[in-house]
């Protein structure tokens, strides 16, 4: 009996540490982007850093202000959300309650398939089938636009948000459906009445995970969105984004160089967003659970 | 038995010893400098080592000037530099006793490319700095269609940025509303697509695409427009043209004339015009 608490309080302390490595690993990365970071405090005062939209890293006079980057981050996953949850969303309803057993089988592979897909191929797409497409039917002369950039995200956020949606929905208890038909209720009814509403913390859980993978996305935007740096006035214009920026400039600058810290301070950024995305989502299901 | 052992051992260990002594310095060659001619620096080596497996040949990046102030104190045997050196550099090099000498190994030459609906066939290069830095908006006022005019970059990463900001913007900023690509065949291929797009690749890769036009480029108003062919960039009549140098101090001698003669030489040249220059 002994010894059997011994192992038993071995695994548990363990399970600790694991679970605290996690946390460790967190704030380590944290801390090693705001310190690499934070040089550029000494260049560029943090009101035209984050709230000016002058990016030329490159110029004579460099100006490294990230607000373009941001706003264009935004817009693009924004855009992706609005697109794709929708339709992840109309898809976990369809394959968790309506569908039947064979043609379950058979959508559920082809949206994980979807998760599978490299996304410089997806990128190579954009870039090559859908902005022409675009431009032809918006008639402007460059289809490499936010909106772009959008669709092809909204494409790659479906698996995540849909596996989460439909999980959340089959997970709602059997007695609620059964009540809800015993009284009367249509198939429908008790879908948009019990079931939907029952899952929504979860549904928010698969939505903010879609934000997170969509902000998060590099090479799709990076040859989609087209990368100007201006603030867009709507969804045809091009955008460049926060990872985009990153991964297209950190390949040739110099170590230490202001441009360096800049691009370290718009990881910082990056992380300081989706970090936040996470809080707010755990606080919304705290709350739901109440 | 233990005997032979030992004397294979011995006699291995000469050879390893003689091996190491005779890499001495006559045949290792260390090269350093601009960035753009890294590539073909290392890939110029690379052949050359596997012709002379007896030489050791490093390449280093660092910038033109870090070559050059190299070869100015004695750090490198080579400096790779996209550009001349300068009066202030010469000046230096004179002081401290050394007497670089320049040797031309490649030529550089950057297109510009439009759409082939694009009527435009020519521009000056005033007005293509005027465009890219977003002075000249519309088309019409280089003798187009009243459209605006949309501009195709690559990153600031790339050697081609630096090259067209340098020679075509002389050092201004890039218009706020470019578009910016990672890659010549997505500068290629958006152009191909935009009807009022305007973009730069290398020389070597616009020519391998015949869904984009060419422009003729003139030095100035009034003088003669030039499409860019190995010719006119070699001769500089093209102007967004660069010769690609390698410095040495005094006449290449030893392993370095050696390997300068390689890489002027035949299979110098396939393997420079392989990435995408002049030999």
């Amino acid at each position: 009996m002994a010894k059997q608490d011994l192992a038993g309080n071995a695994m548990g302390k363990l399970t600790h540490i694991v679970a605290y490595t996690s946390i460790v690993a967190i704030v380590l990365i944290f801390l090693f982007l705001f310190l690499e970071g934070a040089g550029i405090f000494r260049f560029e005062d943090p009101v035209h850093l984050f709230l000016g939209t002058e990016w030329q890293p490159t110029s004579e006079n460099p100006r490294y202000e990230m607000l373009t980057l941001i706003v264009g981050s935004l817009f693009v996953t924004l855009g992706a959300i609005v697109v794709g949850v929708p339709l992840a969303v109309g898809c976990a309803i369809y394959l968790s309650e309506i569908a039947p057993q064979w043609l379950e089988e058979v959508l559920k592979p082809a949206i994980e398939i979807i998760a599978g897909i490299p996304s410089v191929v997806i990128g190579f797409f954009a870039l090559v089938v859908l902005a022409p497409l675009l431009s032809q039917i918006f008639g402007i002369p460059s289809g490499l636009t936010a909106l772009n950039g959008a669709l092809m995200l909204a494409v790659m956020i479906i698996p995540t948000v849909e596996t989460i949606s439909e999980d959340a929905l089959r997970s709602v208890p059997k007695g609620y459906r059964h009540a809800s038909l015993a009284m009367g209720a249509t198939e429908w009814e008790t879908i948009k009445n019990v079931i939907v509403p029952s899952a929504i913390p979860g549904i928010g859980v698969g939505v903010l995970l879609g934000f997170g993978r969509a902000i998060g996305e590099t090479m799709v935007v990076l040859m989609a969105t087209g990368n100007a740096a201006l603030i867009p006035t709507g969804f045809l214009d091009p955008v460049r984004t926060m990872t985009g920026t990153v991964a297209a400039e950190m390949g040739e600058v110099a170590r230490g160089s202001p441009h360096y810290f800049a691009l370290f301070m718009i990881g910082c950024t990056l992380f300081i967003i989706s970090f936040g995305v996470n809080l707010v989502a755990n606080h919304l299901i705290k709350r739901e659970e109440r | 038995m233990a005997k032979l052992l030992y004397l294979a051992v011995l006699l291995f260990s000469i050879a390893l010893i003689h091996g190491c002594t005779s890499r001495d310095t006559e045949n290792r060659l260390k090269i350093t400098g601009s960035d753009t001619m890294v590539i073909l620096g290392q890939a110029w080596a690379e052949r050359y080592m596997e012709l002379h497996t007896e030489k050791t040949v490093s390449v280093t990046g660092g910038g033109s000037g870090v070559g050059i102030t190299a070869i100015i104190d004695g750090g490198t045997d080579i400096a790779q530099a996209s550009r001349e050196m300068k009066p202030s550099e010469i000046g230096k090099a004179n002081a401290m006793g050394a007497s670089p000498v320049k040797t031309i190994v490649a030529y550089d030459g950057i297109a510009m490319i439009v759409n082939p609906d694009n009527p435009v066939e020519q521009l000056t290069m005033g007005q293509a700095g005027a465009i890219l830095k977003g002075e000249v908006k519309n088309w019409k006022e280089v003798g187009g269609k009243d459209e605006q005019i949309g501009i195709y970059s690559r990153e600031s990463s790339s050697g081609t940025y630096e090259f067209v900001k340098e020679y075509v913007l002389k050092k201004a900023d890039y218009a706020p509303g470019t578009k910016y690509s990672s890659g010549n065949s997505a500068i290629v291929e958006s152009v191909s697509q935009d009807k009022t797009a305007i973009g730069y690749v290398g020389v070597a890769y616009a020519k391998q695409r015949n869904d984009v036009k060419i422009l003729r480029i003139a030095k100035e108003g009034g003088s003669e427009g030039y499409l860019p062919t190995k010719e006119t960039v070699k001769s500089g009549e093209y102007p967004i043209s660069r010769s690609l140098n390698f410095y040495t101090n005094g006449e290449p001698k030893g392993t370095a004339k050696e390997f300068i003669d390689f890489v002027k030489g035949e299979e110098g040249k396939a393997i420079t015009e392989e990435l995408g220059y002049f030999g």
